[in-house]
């Protein structure tokens, strides 16, 4: 059923199941760290796509879909909405779009905590990179079927 | 801070991700385009309002201000362009209800539509070059995917050389943009023409408008760059067709007004002549390519061609009344055409074939809709009293006051070549018997043609307003022609006054 990848081995196989949830985390670190630090939305979106890729290169098609659990073409819309809206919020308080705006929490074990706009835009571009990424290489891969 | 300036960019692009969203349910799509679209008309309706009374709106994206943030700026010219791409944009969307077929709405087509929208809006208000540069790509994205639309063999074909021409044309404005940062270190456009009206070496400048002067050029669709567009804008579907006739050159054409009369007013004796060759030479081949050809929306794409050549003598005799023309004449072209268009697919839907020898007896059977080619076709021939008569009107009485005689006597006979060409189209269509052999051709026929009628009419309709109510429109025309002219007063809008 996976004859269209010559690799079958087995050490893949293996480490993708382990894999594919570490790469998963790294990206959402890297996703949250990317405001003040090197990261970002761009780059956690591809961690994130690669993620899958690499599942899908070691077992197959349909359990790469069933683990992204998402069309891929629902990332890219729902990301693209993230990232209009997150301009909104500015609005509303007179300011030009795509301003950023911050609420600050204070939680019981966290601490203090930022929350704001552009994270919102940065969560948005992730799920475009994710949506963008997989459905070429999904399509790709199914047209070689 | 001024709301309305975003929403035309901010509605396209909201929606454009709601349709993705809703991929899957058809009916959906369709009524969140219609609806966004008509939004967006609104908005655009409502932003010409507000820059008509208020003079030039600025937002500082993101509260950073110019000449350091992104700038969206909406002067006359730019908010009459959205409002122009509000129009057809809603046009289209109503047209394609009946038109565009569910195998073609699956490709992707209301998120496209919404995409090329929001790129050809964004390039109309930015005040940036560099954003100018990303909202023309943003466009071109979509407009190759909408260009293949479907995957025809011939499409392909014109989409190869549409891609090819606009990559080296966008390749060529990257660098006239670099060159330009290196001069100025500044990328807005107001800040830009500012620290042009003093610089030293305008050698330099003037070979950087001409770097500039190519690209847009490529992307007017002026001579001689001209040839990807009769190549691939008879392939895709007719609203698609439609769409890319009215808007995407225009954007090339008001990139043009813009930095030939912000910012490269160095040497207008050079520049400006250069122009007016080009719009010459536009004109001419235009024209003449159109009369060789004899497929419906080949004639209506070369056409574009000679329009164009119109618009561009308007900004090269750079007089008062030649702007105003120039903005008149992308006024009047932009319903016009489009509405030209979407006849020829009413036309093919009611007979299967865009070959005018074998179309014919339309007046016979559909004198409905013979009436409705008549008006925009007669039009765009320059014939009183629709909107194509005073916009050809205000460009050659603006030649003869400049005494440019040979332009005026090429403008002339363009159109008359151009009516030519109109009553070749209405000779062929729908005057002569058509042909027994091609009488029997697989065609949708008139089921659901109703919506169809109902945009022509709508369009033919906004074309007679435009020419019985030419006086308003002038008005408008003559106070974006001059902002145009006194640059200064975009410059202080943008840089606060100092």
């Amino acid at each position: 059923m996976n004859s269209q990848f010559a690799l079958q081995s087995l050490i893949l196989r293996t480490a993708a199941h382990f894999l594919l949830p570490l790469l998963l985390i790294f990206s959402v670190f890297l996703l949250l760290r990317g405001h003040n630090e090197p990261g970002g939305g761009f780059i956690a979106g591809l961690v994130a796509a690669s993620a899958v890729a690499l599942y899908m290169f070691a077992l197959d098609i349909r359990s790469a879909k069933r683990v992204l659990r998402f069309e891929p073409r629902d990332l890219l819309g729902w990301g693209l909405l993230f990232g209009v809206i997150s301009g909104v919020p500015a609005v509303f308080v007179g300011q030009p779009f795509f301003t950023s705006q911050w609420l600050e929490l204070t939680l019981p074990v966290l601490g203090e905590l930022k929350v704001g706009t552009p994270l919102l835009f940065d969560v948005g571009v992730y799920l475009v990179v994710i949506g963008a990424v997989l459905l070429i290489l999904l399509s790709l891969a199914e047209a070689e079927d | 801070m001024r709301l309305e300036v975003a929403l035309p960019v901010i509605i396209p692009l909201f929606f454009g991700a709601l349709t993705l969203i809703l991929w899957r349910w058809r009916l959906a799509q369709r009524v969140t385009t219609v609806a966004g679209t008509g939004l967006m008309l609104l908005s655009a309706l409502w932003l010409l309002a507000a820059t008509w009374q208020d003079g030039i709106l600025v937002m500082h994206m993101g509260n950073w201000q110019a000449p350091f943030g992104i700038v969206l700026v909406s002067d006359l010219l730019g908010a009459i362009m959205v409002v122009l791409a509000g129009i057809s944009g809603f046009a289209t969307a109503v047209y394609s209800l009946t038109s565009m077929s569910r195998r073609h709405e699956a490709f992707g087509y209301y998120p496209l539509l919404h995409l090329l929208l929001a790129g050809v809006n964004g390039a109309f208000l930015t005040g940036d070059i560099f954003n100018l540069y990303v909202w023309f790509e943003v466009m071109l994205v979509a407009s190759f995917a909408l260009l293949i639309l479907g995957g025809e063999r011939a499409q392909m074909e014109g989409a190869i050389k549409y891609v090819t021409l606009n990559l080296v044309s966008s390749a060529m404005l990257l660098s006239a943009i670099g060159l330009l940062y290196g001069l100025t270190g500044t990328l807005n456009m107001a800040d830009i023409a500012d620290k042009l009206s003093y610089a030293e070496d305008p050698g330099i400048i003037t070979v950087i408008a001409m770097l500039f002067l190519v690209s847009f050029g490529i992307k007017a669709g002026a001579f001689p760059f001209f040839f990807w567009l009769p190549a691939s804008y008879h392939t895709p579907q007719v609203a698609v067709s439609a769409l890319f006739a009215a808007l995407l050159t225009k954007v090339g054409v008001y990139a043009l007004f813009r930095v030939f009369t912000l910012m490269f007013t160095q040497d207008v004796d050079y520049t400006h002549e250069i122009l007016l060759w080009v719009a010459a030479a536009t004109m001419l081949t235009g024209v003449l390519g159109a009369a060789a050809q004899y497929e419906f929306r080949r004639i209506l794409s070369f056409h574009i061609i000679s329009q164009i050549g119109y618009m561009i003598m308007g900004l090269a005799l750079f007089t008062p009344l030649a702007i105003v023309g120039g903005v008149f004449y992308i006024m009047h072209h932009i319903i016009v055409k489009a509405n030209l268009f979407l006849v020829s697919g009413l036309v093919y839907r009611l007979k299967g074939t865009y070959e005018l020898k074998e179309l014919g007896g339309m007046y016979r059977s559909h004198p409905m809709l013979a009436i409705l080619f008549l008006i925009p076709a007669l039009s765009l021939a320059g014939i009183p009293p629709l909107s194509g008569f005073f916009a050809k009107f205000i460009l050659i009485r603006a030649g003869v006051e400049a005494e440019a005689w040979w332009i005026v006597g090429v403008a002339l006979l363009v159109g008359l070549l151009t009516l030519y060409s109109m009553i070749k189209i209405w000779a062929e269509v729908f005057w002569k018997a058509q042909p027994e052999e091609y009488a029997d051709r697989p065609a949708h026929g008139s089921a659901g043609s109703g919506v169809l009628y109902l945009t022509i009419g709508g369009m033919a309709a906004l074309t007679v307003f435009i020419g019985l109510g030419a006086e308003p429109v002038y008005r408008i025309a003559d106070a974006a022609a001059h902002q145009l002219l006194n640059p200064s007063l975009y410059i202080d809008a943008v840089l606060g006054e100092r």
